[in-house]
């Protein structure tokens, strides 16, 4: 079942959480929403289950309009993000809920309820606690439990709101992987909601980038990785550099930098700023081709497999990481105070537009040629 | 199309219904009732008014009602302090009974503890006796006043009290005595001021319910006018003797008491809401 | 303590001073019987009034947010702060034969004063708040969350409300309701106001109580006083009961 959400504003009391919000996810697909918190993304979830209902806009459900019908008529699986377990209720009763809740004319007999509560039960490995209160369960397990009570009235898709934030480390990498197997297994659209972006990159089919109540870019984990839309896509998906500078006529420059763009508007001179990932930057003990600056090492802070460096420009004075591989490092003979040379690779260059007449600025992104 | 304003309210059903059948029954029961005594004595005079309050009798009442009310809640406000602070710190044996028994002067029918409280302190009760071979008297007298409102209004500090100081983080104890503080300094500089809200609280319940008490009240004050007549026996009397005007009279003046009592309450129950808030 | 205990001690200790038999023809007493029906019947009137406006006024103030709560909140309060002489003289002005709705009550053969009637109003007013003062922190507390997953597995309002809102509120409901029935029976001040003191028709427990204080029969008094006072007893063990079983139960919640 395909989901369209189609211009949606909503506003509470004091602040509008969406603003003209449009977005198709595909039949299907695992689509991560992901931003900030107070980016709309929880917001938009609940709109798309009914559990809120939007200023104005619509929302279609395979084509069909669903903005003004109600949750209970959906059909959609919920798992909250404390769960929502119902505390008084046994695992199995809460898993059985949605069906025995239904009228006499369409509910299954109590046989068949409970077969499919075990065959629910065994997906999300959990036969055997099927008598067992909520507050018996540990955060992993209620949390399936809470998948499991979703899947059972059959739902046209799942929503789920930050899945796994509750959970720790070891916990959440188990049912990520978990999660992903499931949803080859049932091939149904899931749209979960995150702040975690390497949760999104990892298990997302597509990932919609959202900020305050807009949607920064939607996207496959690699395009929004490889290629954001604007800086907030930018630094949201990982450590970035960021550099200043200025563009005129097509060259930026970024202190003793310069880079050859297309950028082909003639409208004089413009601030300018460079993005780069850490891992980008590029580190050697002479000057090579390229464009390379000096900076020294303020401080060094080994990771494990790689090695972060805090370093400070000569030119500009500006701080910037560099992360390198430990063998690398290992090679480079470098220590804190040392001075080096970087290359500065693979920067993504954005020019607040000269002409931006919406509020808010916008961003254009340059292909720098080297 | 509904509203804009019912559709930010949520999906949950029965807003309406629920919201509707309580302001109905909230006005049919409380507000109209109430108003009726508001638009009785605004049917008298503004001389007539003043002129009934101002009486002699009512005055005295006024007084003792006040006097005995303030000393009652400023002594549960001691006292209440105190329970709530063994309850809610110390482990013992019988912890669980006596919290239950704190709560006798709610259960308590106030008509039963009033002929209870009158047989102990009267001059041959349980302790009356002792008190008279002092020479003092405690039932008949504004001291036996005081003694009921002390009775019915314990509970209202100890409960008020007590959920805060079991809230209350250890830490900032530790941390004031880290920090180089006596046990007293950190009692009057860092547990007084948290406690303070609750503590005014509970004595402003205590006050509130003092000031209207009845029941436990009337057998032990032995209700002689201008020494021992507290207000609202003097309701009642002036009821007895149908003179409806009096009545409302000191009723309105009275209500409008207990309402600036509520009114201040609230605000401290929402000051006390505040502070855990931000904790 | 014993400050506190004390006057419970006396009621039994002066019921039984002119021993049993006295004890037992003041409870068997044909006045006390009429006493303690008219007690129960305005109980069992009163109580389930209030708890359907506590459960009502819960669900509207706990589960939806809306201009003006807090008003609506101090106004639930306001009978706690009101004199119970003057709820029952509200009634009185309201009722009586003074009253603004008297002569619509005469012409109809309607008698509210020195009637049950009157009786139960000034009752269901005293205890008005009970119950859902005890619900509405307990339900706000835990959130719409429950109520919204049952929403979204199809389940309806009524039923919502049924399985997933009442069980979890259940105990704060039957603590409300003790309460409230407590002072439904224990109430003197106001229902003394209206009852009109009519021996064996509009006479409840702590008024009979009054009655035979008055009338210098202490040791009935104080009999028909143990009653109330076993009431008081009854309603403390369970109260206790239900803090020691939620205490319990949230204890064994490791979230």
């Amino acid at each position: 079942m395909s989901i369209e959400v189609v211009n949606i504003t909503k506003s509470y009391k004091n602040f509008t959480a969406l603003k003209e919000v449009s977005l198709h996810i595909p039949e299907g697909e695992l689509v991560a929403l992901l931003g900030p918190s107070g980016s709309g993304k929880t917001t938009l979830l609940r709109l798309i289950a009914g559990l809120e209902q939007p200023d104005t806009g619509a929302i279609l459900f395979h084509g069909e309009d669903n903005t003004n019908r109600d949750v209970r008529e959906r059909q959609v699986g919920f798992v909250f993000q404390h769960y929502a377990l119902f505390r008084h209720m046994t695992i199995f009763d809460n898993i059985a809920f949605g069906l025995s809740v239904r009228s006499r004319k369409t509910r299954p007999s109590k046989q068949e309820i409970k077969e499919r509560v075990h065959l629910l039960l065994r997906l999300v490995q959990l036969d055997g606690l099927a008598h067992r209160y909520p507050s018996q369960l540990s955060g992993g397990q209620r949390q399936r439990v809470a998948l499991a009570r979703a899947l059972a009235v059959e739902p046209k898709f799942l929503l789920l709101d930050e899945p796994f934030g509750a959970l720790d480390t070891k916990v959440r990498q188990e049912l990520r992987r978990w999660l992903r197997h499931l949803h080859e297994k049932l091939g149904l659209t899931i749209l979960f909601v995150t702040h975690d972006q390497e949760e999104a990159m990892e298990l997302a089919d597509q990932v919609v980038v959202m900020n305050e109540g807009r949607v920064e870019q939607v996207g496959s984990p690699e395009e929004i990785y490889h290629l954001p839309a604007n800086p907030f896509v930018y630094s949201f998906l990982g450590r970035v550099n960021l550099f200043r500078g200025r563009i005129r006529d097509g060259k930026v420059r970024l202190g003793e930098a310069e880079f050859e763009t297309e950028w082909e508007h003639n409208s004089g001179e413009l601030p300018a700023v460079g993005y780069m990932r850490p891992h980008d930057v590029e580190i050697a003990l002479a000057p090579g081709d390229g464009h390379f600056v000096q900076a020294r090492i303020q401080h060094i802070s080994p990771l494990g497999p790689i090695v972060r460096l805090d370093l400070r420009r000569l030119d500009t004075d500006e701080l910037f990481e560099a992360e390198l591989s430990h063998q690398r490092f290992s090679e480079l003979h470098v220590e804190e105070k040392s001075t080096v040379f970087v290359k500065l690779n693979n920067l993504s260059f954005y020019v607040e537009s000269p002409a931006a007449t919406t509020p808010r600025p916008t961003f254009l992104p340059i292909q720098a040629s080297f | 199309m509904k509203s804009k304003s019912s559709r930010n309210r949520g999906f949950l059903p029965g807003f309406g219904l629920t919201m509707g059948y309580t302001v109905i029954y909230l006005s049919l029961l409380v507000l109209i009732p109430l108003s009726v005594l508001f638009l009785k004595a605004s049917t008298m005079s503004w001389g007539e008014f003043v002129g009934t309050i101002l009486d002699d009798r009512v005055l005295a009442s006024i007084r003792v009602s006040v006097v005995t009310s303030f000393l009652a809640a400023c002594m549960n406000a001691v006292f209440g302090v105190l329970v709530a602070w063994v309850l809610a710190r110390y482990q013992f044996v019988g912890k669980r009974f006596i919290d239950g028994i704190v709560d006798l002067p709610f259960a308590l029918p106030t008509a039963v503890g009033g002929i209870a409280l009158t047989s102990i302190y009267a001059e041959n009760g349980w302790i009356g006796q002792y008190a008279a071979e002092w020479g003092i008297k405690i039932a008949y007298t504004p001291l036996g006043i005081w003694v009921a409102l002390t009775f019915i209004g314990l509970p209202f500090v100890v409960r008020t009290v007590q959920p805060v100081l079991q809230d209350w983080d250890l830490q900032m104890e530790e941390a004031a005595a880290t920090l180089g503080a006596t046990r007293w300094n950190t009692f009057i500089r860092v547990i007084l001021p948290h406690l303070l809200p609750a503590v005014i609280t509970g004595f402003a319940l205590a006050f509130a319910r003092a000031l209207g008490e009845y029941g436990s009240v009337v057998f032990i004050s032995g209700n002689m006018p201008l020494k021992t007549e507290i207000v609202p026996l003097l309701i009642m009397t002036k009821l007895e003797q149908f003179d409806y005007a009096g009545a409302t009279a000191i009723a309105t003046v009275m209500l409008v008491a207990s309402f600036i009592m509520l009114l201040i309450i609230n605000y401290l129950q929402w000051r006390i809401n505040k502070f855990d808030a931000a904790r | 303590m014993l400050f506190l205990i004390l006057p419970l001690i006396a009621v039994f200790m002066e019921a039984f001073k002119q021993g049993t038999a006295v004890f037992l023809s003041a409870i068997m007493e044909e006045e006390t019987f009429s006493a303690v029906k008219l007690t129960l019947l305005v109980a069992a009137i009163t109580v389930p009034l209030n708890v359907t406006f506590g459960v009502a006024a819960a669900w509207a103030i706990a589960k939806f947010s809306f201009r003006g709560k807090n008003v609506l909140l101090t106004l639930i309060d306001l009978p706690f702060a009101v004199s119970p002489v003057i709820a029952g003289l509200i009634f009185v002005l309201l009722f009586g034969s003074q009253g603004i709705a008297y002569p619509w009550l005469e012409a109809n053969d309607i008698k509210i004063i020195f009637a049950v009637p009157g009786i139960i109003l000034a009752t269901t007013f005293v205890t008005f708040p009970f119950v859902a003062r005890e619900l509405i922190p307990i339900m706000e507390a835990q959130g719409k969350d429950e109520e919204e997953a049952a929403v979204s597995l199809g389940a309806s309002g009524w039923k919502t409300f049924l399985r997933v809102t009442l069980p979890n509120v259940k105990w704060g409901l039957l603590y409300g309701v003790i309460l409230c029935n407590a002072r439904a029976m224990g109430e003197f001040g106001a229902v003394s106001v209206v009852s009109g003191h009519i021996r064996g028709m509009t006479n409840t427990l702590p008024l009979h109580v009054e009655i035979l204080y008055n009338e210098y029969q202490f040791a009935a008094a104080f009999a028909v006083a143990t009653l109330l006072a076993a009431l008081a007893l009854v309603t403390l063990i369970i109260k206790s009961l239900i803090e020691w079983k939620t205490q319990r139960e949230s204890g064994g919640e490791h979230v």
